[in-house]
């Protein structure tokens, strides 16, 4: 990772200053393989468990998975749990379903939430204020607690167990246009300025002042809103009845409770959930580190 | 800033403020009103007055998963306050290897609840790993059972949540941590102060309103736990149901032939009464962060 510092920064970590402030930043070689130790002890703790699912996963069915003396490398390598799995449950519908939904999300998210904090942040309109607070008022209300009525409002307009219906109540967070609005006000007002002098338009000034200044922002909403719907679990349980149409999580759920003799099955599927959400993420976690050393989330 | 017409902005704000309006501020209106019905899944109800909010005082089921949440905060209150602060300390410093730790410190952050639980299950499993290395060490005789006992069912969720949060509280803390001043630091060990008291007389203090923060967070979260709980016990809420949490009574009460949408309501609202405090100090300290 590649944290880019601006050069005046004055808390640059770690950087071993050459005027001896008594070992402050010069740990000595114990120190540092104790650090080493620790850091790896909580990689065991963090990463084990999913290695030895993936493990699971890979095991034939000669293999005893129940064995008193685990094995973490499998005897038998095999990938034919991963088939197996497609045999019991229809797991890359659901893969597909879970993208569809996301893909939905971020969509909507992305558009419709760069809208509206545009607007907040550099328009002025009467009823602006009200706006704002009834959108900064929705925070307080954690999703679990209007998921029944939501659940109604989505059956009433005819969506009941569908992935409309599992995509469309997400498919614009009120903390994500807030988000946005901060992001946009935070654009310096001159810029804007000399694009009004030059006569251009609201949308002239959005697209050529506003937005390239909040890709930053624009990526994490976009990161977050996918892996956000592709892990959620209550809300798609509760609109889907449908085992044709479930989404990845609900379907994990239901292999575990209708097959859970067979753990090698579970743990592939677990998998086939799993790793898209790390290529992902490791795909993107330069953008998300990117501010956390100059303190810059806010939690 | 000016623009010509006066649905600009309007236009530009409206598909949120439908999204607002529909899915935000109807729903929590009609959480209200259907608290006051007797819905079923599948017609729209009666007016009942009180009487959801009557059958939630003789709820023994509620009093258990409300005992349970109490004992989820109390248990990670203070795990998740110091654990990723420690975490974050390890993991400030610019050493070869860091990004990879760091990564890998927020894997089960971005995994889904479902996923990690569905995981753990198999590895607390009676024949799993844990009790397989238990009893091979000569710790246990027999199958500790995790996944079966009202308390152990609970702890092991807590177990998997405290795992879970870990990578995500270091991150907040990290960024707190990059907001001390180093010049506070750099006066203390010139003063001839060590780590630790560095880290008592400078470090904590920094971090105190992060700390703050971070305890609210984990204390709102352990009112709305669900996944976890739901798919360790299989959707069973542990022996006689007596492992359920709120989210996870108000889930079955909006389902099938049985559900009852006024109760369900009457809990989210009961919900939301506890969380809001927590809520309000939320906003407040971050607030004052920013």
């Amino acid at each position: 990772m590649t944290t880019r510092r601006s050069p005046d920064t004055r808390r640059s970590q770690g950087s071993r200053t050459s005027r001896g402030s008594r070992g402050l930043n010069t740990p000595s070689p114990a120190g540092t393989a104790l650090r080493y130790l620790l850091l790896v002890l909580v990689l065991l703790l963090v990463i084990g468990p999913f290695l030895w699912q993936l493990s699971t996963s890979l095991k034939g069915p000669g293999e005893d998975v129940y064995t008193r003396t685990p094995a973490f490398l499998p005897e038998d390598l095999t990938f034919s749990n991963y088939a197996k799995v497609a045999d019991t449950i229809p797991v890359w519908t659901y893969a597909l379903n879970s993208l569809t939904v996301a893909a939905v999300c971020i969509a909507g998210n992305v558009i419709g939430c760069t809208l509206a904090g545009y607007a907040l942040a550099r328009l002025r309109f009467r009823g602006a204020r009200l706006v704002l607070g009834l959108f900064l008022a929705t925070l307080v209300l954690p999703g679990e607690v209007t998921i029944v009525s939501q659940y109604v409002l989505v059956r009433s307009l005819g969506l009941a167990d569908s992935l409309a219906g599992v995509a469309l109540p997400g498919a614009l967070a009120m903390l994500n246009v807030l988000l946005m609005r901060t992001a946009f006000a935070a654009v310096p007002v001159e810029l804007d300025q000399s694009a009004l002098v030059d006569g251009a338009t609201v949308w002239q000034r959005l697209w050529h002042v506003g937005l390239p200044n909040v890709r930053g922002m624009l990526s994490v909403i976009a990161i977050f809103t996918f892996i956000g719907a592709w892990d959620d679990f209550l809300w798609p349980l509760i609109v889907l009845n449908d085992p044709q149409k479930y989404t990845l999580t609900v379907g994990l759920q239901y292999l575990n409770g209708t097959f859970s003799a067979n753990p090698r099955l579970i743990a592939a599927g677990t998998m086939i959930a799993f790793l898209p959400i790390v290529v992902v993420f490791a795909a993107c976690q330069r953008f998300f580190f990117k501010g956390v050393e100059e303190g810059a989330v806010k939690g | 800033m000016t623009h010509r017409r006066w649905f600009t902005p309007w236009l530009l704000a409206g598909p949120a403020m439908v999204w607002l309006a529909v899915f935000n501020l109807w729903p929590a209106v009609n959480t209200v009103i259907l608290s006051f019905t007797n819905a079923k899944p599948l017609d729209g109800g009666q007016f009942t007055g009180l009487e959801n909010y009557g059958r939630i005082l003789d709820d023994e089921q509620l009093a258990d998963a409300l005992l349970n949440s109490v004992v989820f905060m109390l248990v990670c209150l203070p795990l998740l306050t110091f654990l990723p602060l420690l975490l974050a300390l390890l993991v400030q410093r610019k050493i070869p290897g860091l990004t990879f730790f760091r990564t890998a410190f927020y894997t089960p952050v971005i995994a889904s609840a479902v996923v990690v639980a569905l995981i753990w299950g198999w590895v607390l499993d009676d024949r799993g790993l844990v009790n397989g290395l238990l009893q091979r060490s000569g710790l246990a005789d027999s199958p500790v059972s995790f996944l079966t006992d009202r308390w152990l069912l609970l702890l092991s969720a807590i177990a998997l949540t405290v795992w879970k949060g870990l990578g995500y509280y270091m991150v907040i803390y990290l960024s707190a941590l990059a907001n001390v001043p180093r010049e506070l630091h750099e006066a203390a060990a010139v003063d001839g102060a060590g780590p630790f008291r560095r880290f008592r007389h400078v470090t904590l203090p920094g971090v105190r309103p992060t700390m703050m923060l971070v305890s609210v967070l984990i204390s709102v979260s352990a009112l709305r736990v669900f996944s976890e709980l739901y798919v360790l016990s299989n959707g069973q809420g542990g022996p006689g149901g007596r492992d359920m949490s709120v989210v996870m009574l108000i889930q079955m009460y909006s389902r099938g032939f049985t559900g009852h949408l006024g109760y369900a309501s009457a809990l989210s609202l009961m919900l939301f009464a506890i969380t809001l405090g927590p809520m309000l100090l939320l906003m407040r300290l971050n607030r004052k962060a920013a």
